[in-house]
């Protein structure tokens, strides 16, 4: 016998397993319909490969795995599907999830099948997908699919594999009725999973000593397979994860690891025989062996379970008594859960369904205050301070229940039973839980609207900056267009004003007012350069200057002829064009405006008479007389015009 | 060297102190500008807290600006979305009483809501788009848009702009994955076997026992 070691706390609550021990594992008639939920274990749900209407046969998959972590379902027997709908699950919260609903045919007619019977030469990753492709979770209670839990991965070698057999809680009695009834079977398993893992160095069965039939029943079959068998003293709950391992290895895995990273894989013995079953058998998780116990069933037995049979007809079948029940718990007494509806069906994680007396399992007392006896913490397997957690549960004080290590509970309600207060310990880490759970998520979300919010608010300001810059290189674009012309040398200067000018009409007032100015500023052109070759054949200058200059004064005269001869040219059809407008009804504003012209010209040839006189008066140059003297004729041509505008008007 | 701080030693001591605090005055300017921090972390922490809905209802154009603003002094009580439990969370953060949230800017409500857009009477003008502030709805102009339920924060903000009002709030559905245990019941401040009538606290059995009798 290999050395055991104690792990501290635990409780020692009445067994009541032989009860259900004294018959051999039942077979019950087919139930008329099957209730398969789609999600039977942790991880993602699987996903309906079925559609309502479809016959199916037994051990047909029903569903497929999604995701790494998770597992297909498969139909209990043939039959039809009569519904794909949420229903009543199994679950602490008695909520509704999806299910497959079969309506059973009663033929039990198997899907045609091919076992491994050589397993050995069979390669692990086929051996995996089997076990995924069977739908094995882990049937201890948790449902962790199986193939995930063997695959650890390189860098994970194992050399210890524990078969969980220990089966601590009360009443549940499954796993010993299985061992003992099909103990050869169990061993097979333990060998293909020894084998997918590499055979390891040791393989523990931790089984507790009040399975002495079970004991005697696995030991001829582990004769010298190098399987060890380990029995150690009753105590709740000793087939925890985490104990069995301390109780067998006596090594304790730090705070949030999994057995794998000290190169353990733990493994519940039910899950072992569904292993055989699948891999040789090519019998798919269908059915499990459950414990039906307590006072109120007038049997207590085992049973080889379909998956989807419903409680309630469980119940019915081991005469059952209503008003005896104090309520139907699936599960163990210590960490099941009470159902709210006997509809729900027995899933893969179902050991057992227990009906209690009243006398039994006496309705919850009501909590008193808790008086700081301390038997909780001398209880608890994971030596927490279960009181101290109480306090800051009460008080929702996160950072300190993480700091005294709350996710190191296991839930065994161990605390809760010894509770003199009979406060329900158990439920409120279990609410803590969720809510750190759901504060972790939360805070995750937040991020990411976080990111969100930033990415939005970039996103904002870089389409206000991309439209800033564009306005801003418009605005260049024209500031350069602007420099261009004004750069640009002065024959695209003109060409551009003539181009200008041939598309912009003038009227023909501003159009003669312009000609008649370049009348004018050619007529001082002329005697100006007229002026400067006076002067310069008065101050004897040279003969080639004298040239230049009279040369220039040709070019002025000519261009003072082209001028004159223009306006001539526009004068002619002048008339001709301004009948209409002279036709037109005249505005009194535009009468207004006319006189106006008139005065202001009048006003200029006043003052252009005065700048002559007062230049002719100071004796000023010959140059700036005649300047002005041109001034004051174009001055009084305009004062002219106007009036003979007006005039035309006025008529 | 012994001897000119015996015949000295005040001169001694004050050239020692002086050499010291210069040292020291040294390695502190270093350490000063080796592990500057940029900006205030304060703000960082705040933010943390906040809930990110950039719901804009404490005034703010968004959490992060609001953290600021505490930061800068403004009271901690104006976020509805966060509710007592954020206001509390910065209370301890800043080390400063916790007030209770400031109605002004909404009322805390438990239920957490996403938005979700009637999508037949959806005529796609993209005002709701424009108005989310992390980018949670979907859809273009004269096309249907739909609203990204995860990425939601339940803001409030593309209901308003909506001009055909078909935008709902809804109350995020509990679903068997997002159940979780609810806290127990608390006892009233009575002795179990006051309210129970029986000084053995065996009233289960008795009404076993009575149900019995009446079949």
């Amino acid at each position: 016998m290999s050395k055991t070691w104690v792990t501290p706390g635990g409780i020692h609550p009445p067994e009541n397993k032989h009860q259900s021990l004294s018959k051999p594992i039942g077979k019950l008639p087919i139930p008329e319909k099957l209730v398969v939920p789609l999600s039977q274990h942790i991880g993602a749900p699987s996903i309906a490969c079925v559609k309502v209407g479809d016959t199916v046969l037994k051990g047909q998959k029903i569903a497929d795995s999604t995701g790494s972590v998770s597992v297909a379902t498969h139909a209990p027997t043939s039959g039809t599907v009569t519904a794909i709908e949420s229903r009543p699950v199994a679950h602490s919260s008695g909520m509704n999830a999806s299910c497959i609903e079969i309506t059973s045919d009663q033929q039990d007619q198997w899907i045609s099948r091919q076992g491994i019977e050589d397993f050995e030469h069979t390669s692990s990753s086929v051996l995996l997908s089997i076990i995924t492709e069977a739908g094995i979770a882990g049937m201890g209670g948790a449902g962790f699919p199986t193939a995930v839990k063997l695959n650890p991965g390189f860098q994970r070698p194992i050399d210890t594999l524990i078969i969980n057999a220990t089966e601590c809680e009360p009443y549940i009695t499954a796993d010993d009725a299985l061992i003992r009834e099909r103990a050869a079977e169990v061993v097979e398993g333990i060998r293909i999973l020894s084998h997918i893992l590499g055979n390891p160095s040791d393989i523990l069965i931790g089984i507790e000593d009040n399975k002495p039939e079970a004991i005697e029943a696995l030991k001829p079959f582990i004769r010298d397979t190098g399987i060890n068998l380990v029995s150690f003293p009753t105590k709740y709950p000793s087939g925890g994860e985490k104990q069995l391992i301390y109780i067998l290895t006596g090594k304790e895995l730090s705070n949030g690891a999994i057995p794998a990273d000290i190169g353990m894989v733990c493994v519940n013995i039910g899950t072992t025989y569904a292993i055989k079953r699948a891999v040789v058998d090519a019998e798919p998780l269908i059915s499990r062996v459950t414990t039906v116990t307590g006072e109120a069933c007038g049997v207590n037995r085992n049973y080889d379970v379909l998956i989807g049979t419903s409680v309630d007809y469980l119940l019915e079948q081991n005469k059952f008594d209503h008003k005896a029940c104090s309520r139907v718990i699936m599960g163990g007494p210590m960490m099941g859960f009470s159902l709210t509806s006997k509809d729900i069906p027995v899933v893969k994680t179902s050991n057992c369904i227990l009906a209690p007396s009243f006398a039994e399992m006496p309705a919850e007392q009501p909590a008193q205050p808790c008086i700081r006896c301390g038997m909780c913490a001398e209880a608890c397997p994971a030596s927490l301070l279960p009181q101290q957690l109480f306090w800051y549960a009460q008080a929702e004080d996160h950072d300190r229940l993480q700091a005294h290590n709350l996710f190191d509970c296991i839930e065994c309600g161990a605390c809760s039973y010894v509770c003199p207060s009979n406060i329900p310990l158990v439920q409120y880490y279990r609410n803590s839980k969720g809510e750190i759970r759901q504060a972790q998520q939360e805070k995750i979300k937040a991020a990411q609207a976080r990111e969100r919010f930033e990415f939005h608010k970039q996103r904002i300001e870089q389409a206000e900056q991309e439209k800033e810059a564009k306005r801003a290189a418009r605005r260049e674009a024209a500031k350069q267009a602007k420099a261009s012309t004004t750069s640009d040398s002065t024959a695209d200067i003109v060409a551009a004003a003539q181009a200008r000018m041939a598309t912009k009409k003038n009227s023909p007032e501003q159009e003669r007012a312009k000609l008649e100015r370049a009348v004018t500023s050619a007529e001082m052109r002329v005697q100006k350069a007229q002026d400067k070759l006076d002067s310069a054949v008065a101050s004897n200058e040279t003969e080639e200057k004298i040239n230049i200059l009279s040369a220039a004064l040709r070019g002025a005269q000519q261009k003072f002829d082209l001028a004159k001869t223009r306006l001539a040219e526009y004068s002619q059809p002048e008339t001709t064009e301004q009948e209409p407008t002279a036709a037109k009804e005249v505005t009194p504003e535009e009468l207004a405006k006319l006189e106006r012209a008139v005065t202001s010209a009048e006003m200029r040839v006043q003052k252009a008479q005065d700048k002559l006189d007062s230049a002719v008066a100071s004796n000023d140059t010959e140059e700036r007389i005649n300047i002005l003297s041109a001034a004051l004729r174009g001055a009084e041509q305009k004062f002219e015009m106007a009036k003979t505008r007006l005039a035309e008007h006025a008529n | 060297m012994l001897d000119l701080i015996i015949q000295q030693p005040i001169l001694a001591a004050l050239v020692a102190l002086v050499g010291l605090s210069l040292v020291f005055g040294a390695l502190l300017g270093f350490a000063a500008e080796k592990f500057k921090i940029e900006g205030d972390p304060v703000i960082d922490q705040i933010d943390e807290l906040l809930p990110q809905t950039q719901c804009g209802q404490c005034g703010f154009p968004g959490c992060r600006p609001y953290a600021e603003s505490i930061a800068g002094g403004d009271a901690i009580n104006k976020c509805p979305p966060g509710g007592q439990t954020t206001i509390n969370a910065i209370a301890n953060l800043l080390d400063v009483p916790a007030p209770t949230l400031d109605e002004e800017h909404g009322e805390a409500t438990d239920t957490k809501t996403v938005a979700y857009i009637r999508e037949d009477e959806c005529i796609g003008c993209t005002k709701c788009i424009q108005a989310c502030p992390v980018d949670a709805i979907l859809g273009a102009a004269k096309l249907m848009h739909t609203v990204i339920a995860d990425e939601c924060t339940g803001c409030d903000l593309c209901v308003e702009p909506c001009p055909v009002d078909c935008i709902d709030m809804l109350p995020v559905e509990t679903d068997i994955s997002r159940w979780r245990w609810p806290k127990p019941e608390i006892a009233d401040e009575l002795i179990a076997t006051d309210r129970m009538n029986d000084p053995s606290g065996m009233q289960t059995k008795s009404a076993t026992q009575n149900q019995e009798g009446a079949a």
